[in-house]
């Protein structure tokens, strides 16, 4: 078998009498099938096969001794939850609200590190530092300094004669107080997207448009932005994906708290699977995942088709 | 060709198949059983939860014993508390990967770890006799015995400073109107009447929890009927109270400023020095008052959690989680688990215990005495247990307690919800998990 395509495999180039559609066939891979096998294997087992238990258990009543199948009742159970339709509320205003800081303030911080400034190479690093930093710590840092009456936030805004709000236990305020950290820490992962982006921007054009005698405002909006355009798609995908999912930080911070006002999809499904509710829970990932697909893969093709027309 | 092919494909299957069934057969199982380090001695591991004071206990316990058993080591594990735990020893029992021994709640959640199929029963041992019958019931499956006691009862009400009781004149509240004239009292006086700590979301729920010995006062058989999906905590006024006391402590002001950012600590701070008159609280919070402010642990005494009848004025029972053994130990490992289960249930234990830490209750073990010593508060319990005026908190009775609770009473207790829509979310939220455990008429 094996020998019999190596050597029609090697006699290939030759062999002009074979039908079409067998030479098309045969020249998209020049390899022989079971190459695939052991990525095959590993891709069966890790992924295709959880995904379909992952499936079927959000069919079930699942306690991780037994389980029960109660078709679609766990999507109709997780519908009702009183908590998800506040939390998927939540989850869209996180993402935009971070989506959001993160594309305006990332752009502006690489247009200050792509410009002539003292210190430039350390400004960077620093400006990249908070994302490297583990979201548990930085959760628990801006924790204590949010505290209403001990934290130093509110201690600063004391001082200048502001009383600051309870950042986290004001319902008011806890999700954004969260948005703001998320945006804080993952905001150089932004920047440095941006200044990528906005170097690869060839010179001549800054040049040439300095001759015509536009300022740098002008440089800005006519070149910057425009050209720039595949790194904001870039970072507005992936800060949009990071917030719709986003659970780490308003774990570590909150825990949907106070009562459900921080809740976003991801800490509803935590708090369902903490409460033992495995097939429930699982239901609620099978539905995060239809949502993230559903709001990203169109948003992606858009923003790709816009980018060949342009 | 074809046929080649389609060979190609069928043996591509059968690989992955062998794979993926090669990578599932590799269980844990196997994990843990060469240990038999020194020849002639058993070694045991015992599971339990990580918190700190809990492992000093344990870790005086394995001493004690291992004393007395001396052909037997015990190593200890620990686990994390909270759901997180309940997830970890659910995963172990189901993947047969299971310590030789472990300690876990009892009531409910001892019921939902399925102990007829995963715990071996020790209804016939001799130390069962010596239980109090009220820890009998909450360790108990089927017609089985299954657990002994880790620890003391506690008792679920209202810490209060003593000082500032005497300061005022005041007298201990056996009704709520009685309690909400002190709490007016105790503000003109410009003490904090109420601490509440919301900074951690369990201890939002005493107000309801603790209230139950009234509820069962009023109706006696809502736990039955709450189980069976009859009686509501929404239609059931004495069980609605719960809330509604949550709502009106905090619409009336009563509480202190940094309520929702506060810690158990800080509550129990305030509540020793001072600064606040009353901490709802069960009494377990009594051995941690001793590491925050062990100059005034006596300053501080306990109370029930006042009804609307004065006479039936009682309290509301914790039992201690218990120790078990799952089927997965056998042969010297489960005769020397075993000891150890007798061991934790003997008066000689509790000794053990009442010298590591202060105790938070009365042992529910009869041959076993509290030590002269013991904190104010728990002595104020052990009043209320000794005349009988006790109640199983509903955890116990009933399996069935909404995973939301804190939240929810959270939201009550600072105002973002009503005392009724509070108590309607929450029989929404116990829906959920009377129907995963299958219980009938839901």
């Amino acid at each position: 078998m094996a020998n019999t395509v190596q050597t029609k495999a090697a006699v290939r180039p030759v062999d002009t009498q074979q039908p079409r559609a067998t030479v098309a066939r045969r020249q998209k891979s020049p390899y022989p099938f079971w190459f695939m096998i052991p990525a095959g294997v590993i891709y069966t087992v890790l992924f295709l096969v959880p995904a379909a238990v992952a499936f079927y258990f959000s069919l079930t009543r699942w306690t991780l001794f037994d389980q029960e199948f109660i078709g679609l009742d766990n999507y109709v159970q997780f519908f009702q939850e009183p908590a998800l339709v506040s939390g998927l509320t939540h989850t869209l205003i996180f993402a935009v609200v971070t989506c959001g800081l993160k594309v305006v303030i990332g752009m502006a911080l690489a247009v200050l590190l792509t410009s002539q400034i003292i210190g430039r190479a350390f400004l960077r690093s620093v400006a990249f530092f908070p994302v490297l930093v583990s979201t548990i710590g930085v959760g628990i840092a801006f924790t204590v300094l949010m505290n209403p009456t001990r934290g130093a936030i509110n201690g600063a805004l004391g001082v200048v004669g502001v009383q600051g709000p309870g950042w986290l236990t004001d319902p008011q305020w806890a999700l954004l107080s969260v948005a703001f950290v998320d945006v804080w820490r993952g905001v150089g992962l932004a920047t440095v997207i941006y200044m990528a982006g906005i170097l690869s921007i060839p010179q001549e054009y800054f040049e040439a448009a300095k001759v015509d005698g536009a300022g740098s405002g002008q440089s800005f909006w006519h070149i910057v932005l425009p050209l720039a355009k595949p790194a904001t798609v870039t970072v507005l995908i992936l800060s949009l994906i990071g917030g719709l999912r986003s659970f780490d930080l308003i774990w570590a911070m909150t825990k949907g708290g106070p009562g459900f006002t921080s809740d976003v999809i991801a800490s509803v499904i935590y708090k369902q699977y903490q409460a033992g509710f495995y097939g429930l829970s699982t239901a609620g990932n099978v539905i995060l995942f239809l949502l993230v697909t559903g709001i990203v893969v169109p948003l992606f093709w858009w923003f790709n088709r816009k980018g060949v027309e342009a | 060709m074809r046929l080649g092919t389609s060979r190609s494909g069928v043996l591509a299957a059968a690989v992955l198949t062998a794979g993926s069934i090669a990578l599932s057969a590799c269980s844990a199982g196997s994990l843990g059983s060469s240990e038999q380090s020194t020849p002639g001695k058993t070694q045991i591991t015992f599971l339990t939860n990580n918190d700190p004071n809990n492992v000093k206990t344990a870790n005086a316990m394995i001493k004690a014993f291992q004393t007395d058993n001396a052909d037997i080591t015990v190593k200890l594990d620990t686990r994390p508390g909270g759901g997180e735990g309940d997830n970890l020893v659910k995963t172990r029992l189901s993947t047969g990967d299971m310590a030789d021994v472990f300690e876990y709640n009892s009531g409910s959640l001892f019921q939902a770890i399925s102990p007829e199929k995963n715990l071996t029963p020790v209804s016939d041992a001799a130390w069962a006799g010596d239980l109090d019958d009220t820890f009998k019931k909450v360790v108990t499956a089927g017609d089985n015995l299954y657990g002994a006691p880790w620890g003391p009862a506690t008792g679920g009400g209202v810490l209060y400073n003593t000082k500032v009781y005497t300061k005022l004149g005041l007298k201990v509240p056996t009704t709520w109107d009685e309690f909400m004239a002190n709490n007016a009292k105790i503000k003109a006086a410009g003490v904090t009447p109420v601490a509440q700590t919301f900074g951690d979301t369990w201890t939002s729920q005493i107000f309801v929890l603790a209230d139950y010995h009234n509820v069962d006062e009023a109706d006696p058989s809502f736990a039955e009927n709450y189980t069976a999906n009859k009686a509501k905590y929404a239609t059931t006024p004495a069980a609605k109270a719960g809330f509604q006391h949550l709502e009106d402590v905090h619409k009336a002001g009563y509480l202190n400023k940094e309520f929702a950012a506060a810690k158990f600590e800080d509550g129990l701070r305030a509540v020793a020095t001072g600064t606040a008159a009353h901490y709802p609280m069960i009494t377990f919070a009594v051995p941690a008052m001793y590491g925050v402010t062990p100059k005034n642990v006596n300053d501080v005494g306990f109370f029930a959690l006042p009804g609307t009848d004065a006479a039936k004025a009682g309290v509301t029972i914790w039992e201690p989680s218990g120790i078990y053994i799952p089927k997965t130990t056998t042969d010297a490992k489960l005769e020397a688990a075993k000891k150890f289960q007798a061991f934790v249930a003997s008066p000689k234990a509790c000794e053990v215990q009442a010298k590591v830490a202060p105790i938070g209750g009365p042992f529910p073990i009869k041959s076993c005495t509290l030590p002269a010593n013991v904190a104010t508060a728990v002595k104020d319990l052990t009043g209320y247990v000794e005349k009988g005026a006790i109640t199983l908190a509903l955890e116990f009775l009933s399996p069935i307690k909404g995973p939301a609770l804190e939240q929810i009473t959270v939201e009550v207790g600072s105002g973002i919800r009503s005392a009724d829509a509070g108590a309607k979310l929450y029989d929404k939220d116990v829906e959920k998990q009377a129907q995963q455990l299958g219980l009938e008429g839901w």
